[in-house]
């Protein structure tokens, strides 16, 4: 098309300089914009890594709010050790993206630790960066149990329930319904390392309990159509369909099953409750685990929630929450020992340290595969919400109150974790 | 029984064929007409999705969605007037790297208004369910997603073929200076066609709020598709564009039913083998 612009009579020199502005655009968005800019030394750095962009974006989006109000609270009751802390929050975008900036955030930035993640690749990748450099690193979404089995290390702690939990919370409360034996179940897995790991603890449970599969669906993370699968089960059908999904897939599932109406119900053995929150009133169905609920009966995590939504206007989700209580747990490893030196950190969390979590039950580190020990919830959806925060009734804390913390978590003889 | 359950699969695959569709012609269209590849497309359709919702808050589902595609189309004649214009004639890279900072910009802009978190909507009640046909079984809404699609590329297809209007457009595809040389001004077409572009890509985003997640970044994530769609059907080809979508979409489902995990990955290797393995004069 020959027309005339003001941009024929452009110098050469000034084309060449929109062309470099672009490519540093380009750079820029694919490496991520640091959140909070560096400053002085004497504050102790933390490198804090989640995803914010991506099929697990909107819980990362949780997650840095949850660190933030953690950080400001600290700081305003005078720091650590007299100093500041100062966290960093960056988008990790993938694994390979998620190692590149750990080691930048360890050379260049020296950070005292590194915690943060959802993704249970990226959290391999970091965690390997980490133990090269004998530093700190806190994985605090990710769920594969791989991460606290085969591939634990003595610088990373995971703080999130492990699949294993999830499947076990859930199970229980079917378990109790008898919806299990007998029962043949259809399964959609989120095709990466955290859905394989999830699908296999199922497997493990459906085979233990006597159930079995009409099928197992592998779903690319990226998927945002559902209906060929859809169609698969309605073929197939089982008594029961079973979502390994995670983050918007879950969100997705939830609409489009809810959209074709079909009639099996539903149980997930993983849910983040905003992926619930995202699918809308009269969506969701079925029985479901979680780590936290801003439901939860008890008085520190109701506090929470209240200062939460003081600060920002809305109801924190459990990203937010496993953000706040680990930095905070983080903070009481440092006051005790007196460090921030790793070596200190691990060994304090290893001789077994109590934390409050904000639930009935305090935490504690198990010192051979590095996980945090802690009580998890079934729930179940409600028929007629008020809004979407109020769509779960929590079910009790399982185990119960009369039996340890560990009766929940694979055993040392599941998990090939030796530290 | 194992036919039945594929034929079903290939059926799902057209309707959502269908819905491809609506973001890749406008991307081809624009490109075809202006030279421009528009990256920012996908921010129509996230754009579109949003305003849907802020309106089916208000005035209800329906108005949503027929409100949200004119007032996205006429968000069209500011990005055509005052940015897509001064491409036209330049360096393919400069509207590049313009339309994909606008991407940026607007997702942005999305996040800030409506936050991070995905915003909820839901199908109305009556639309959901699914219905019988033979053995097959549809959702009621795809089945209202295929009608309406068909409704819009009739009505584009007979825009471009029987009207003065689409003669012009089809002229300056071919030939702008001809176009020119017979005293007629090509602008004013310009824009009209970035408005129906960019209209039927917010028109898409309307339509697949309801069944899917509706987040910043849903504009990015449908682009990939739409290109891919556009490179199979040749750039500024309609019919080329329309059996690529349809394509797309049968192929990406016959490929779920028997290796799921293969699904998302099916499309690019579909592109891999049309590229390279198909007479050039595919590609008109």
């Amino acid at each position: 098309m020959k027309k005339h612009h003001r941009g024929d009579q452009r110098l050469p020199a000034g084309r060449r300089r929109v062309l470099q502005l672009g490519a540093g655009l380009v750079a820029g968005a694919a490496l991520g914009f640091p959140a909070i800019v560096r400053a002085q030394s004497a504050k102790i750095r933390i490198g804090h890594l989640t995803p914010l962009t991506g099929f697990l974006g909107v819980l990362g989006e949780w997650a840095v709010l949850g660190i933030r109000m953690a950080a400001e609270e600290i700081n305003a009751a005078g720091g650590v050790l007299g100093r500041q802390l100062e966290v960093a929050s960056e988008d990790s975008i993938n694994p390979d993206a998620a190692a590149t900036k750990a080691q930048r955030m360890l050379e260049r930035d020296d950070v005292a630790l590194l915690m943060g993640e959802i993704n249970s690749a990226s959290a391999l990748a970091i965690s390997q960066v980490a133990a090269r450099n004998k530093r700190l690193f806190l994985a605090l979404g990710p769920r594969s149990d791989t991460l606290r089995g085969k591939s634990c290390n003595r610088y990373m702690f995971c703080t999130d329930i492990p699949n294993t939990v999830m499947v076990n919370a859930v199970g229980s409360a079917l378990l109790r319904d008898g919806m299990v034996k007998g029962k043949k179940f259809h399964t959609l897995t989120a095709d990466y390392v955290f859905g394989h790991d999830l699908l296999r603890a199922a497997k493990a449970f459906f085979a233990a309990n006597g159930a079995t599969l009409t099928g197992d669906e592998l779903v690319a993370t990226d998927v945002t159509d559902f209906s060929p699968f859809l169609l698969k089960v309605r073929q197939a059908k089982p008594d029961a369909v079973c979502c390994n999904l995670a983050g918007n897939q879950v969100t997705n599932f939830v609409k489009q099953y809810s959209e074709f109406g079909l009639s099996y119900p539903v149980v997930g053995f993983n849910l983040n409750t905003a992926d619930a929150w995202a699918a809308g009133k009269g969506n969701l169905s079925g029985v479901w685990p979680t780590v936290w609920y801003h439901t939860l009966d008890v008085p520190a995590s109701k506090a929470f929630v209240a200062a939460f939504q003081k600060k920002y206007g809305k109801t924190p989700e459990n990203h937010a929450w496993i953000e706040y209580i680990a930095l905070k747990l983080v903070v009481q490893a440092m006051a005790e020992t007196k460090s921030t030196n790793t070596e200190h950190l691990v060994e304090y969390f290893e001789k077994g340290a109590e934390f409050d979590i904000l639930k009935a039950r305090k935490a504690y580190f198990r010192p051979w595969d590095h996980q945090l020990i802690q009580e998890a919830y079934p729930f179940s959806v409600r028929d007629n919400p008020a809004d979407v925060t109020d769509l779960m009734v929590l079910g009790a804390a399982v185990p119960g109150a009369d039996q340890p913390l560990e009766t929940m978590y694979p055993t040392k003889e599941q998990n090939p974790c030796s530290l | 029984m194992q036919l039945v359950f594929l034929a079903e699969q290939v059926v799902n695959g057209l309707v959502l064929g269908g819905y491809y569709l609506l973001i890749a012609l406008g991307l081809s269209l624009i490109f075809s007409v202006g030279g421009v590849v528009n990256l920012a497309h996908g921010a129509f359709y996230a754009l579109g999705a949003y305003v849907s919702v802020e309106i089916g808050k208000r005035l209800g589902f329906a108005a949503g969605a027929v409100l949200s595609p004119l007032l996205v189309g006429a968000l069209g004649v500011v990005f055509e007037r005052f940015i897509l214009r001064r491409f036209y004639a330049e360096d393919p890279i400069l509207s590049l790297l313009v339309t994909f900072g606008i991407a940026m910009a607007a997702e942005q802009l999305i996040r800030m208004i409506w936050g991070a978190a995905p915003v909820l909507v839901s199908l109305p009640p009556s639309l959901k369910g699914s219905v019988f046909l033979g053995d097959f079984l549809f959702s009621r809404y795809r089945l209202l997603l295929l009608v309406i699609v068909a409704i819009v590329l009739c009505g584009l297809w007979l825009l471009l073929q029987k009207t003065s209007f689409g003669r012009v457009v089809r002229a300056g595809i071919q030939r702008p200076d001809m176009v020119a040389a017979l005293g007629i001004r090509l602008q004013p077409y310009m824009t009209t066609v970035v408005v129906l572009g960019v209209g039927m890509a917010a028109l898409a985003g309307v339509l697949f709020a309801p069944i899917a997640i509706v987040h910043p970044a849903m504009g990015a994530e449908i682009i990939t598709v739409a290109f891919v769609v556009v490179v199979i059907g040749g750039l500024g080809s309609f019919w080329g564009v329309v059996l690529a979508a349809l394509l797309v979409g049968v192929v990406r489902g016959v490929t779920i039913h028997f290796v799921p995990a293969a699904g998302e990955a099916s499309m690019y290797v579909l592109m891999f083998l049309v590229r390279n393995y198909s007479p050039p004069s595919a590609y008109i």
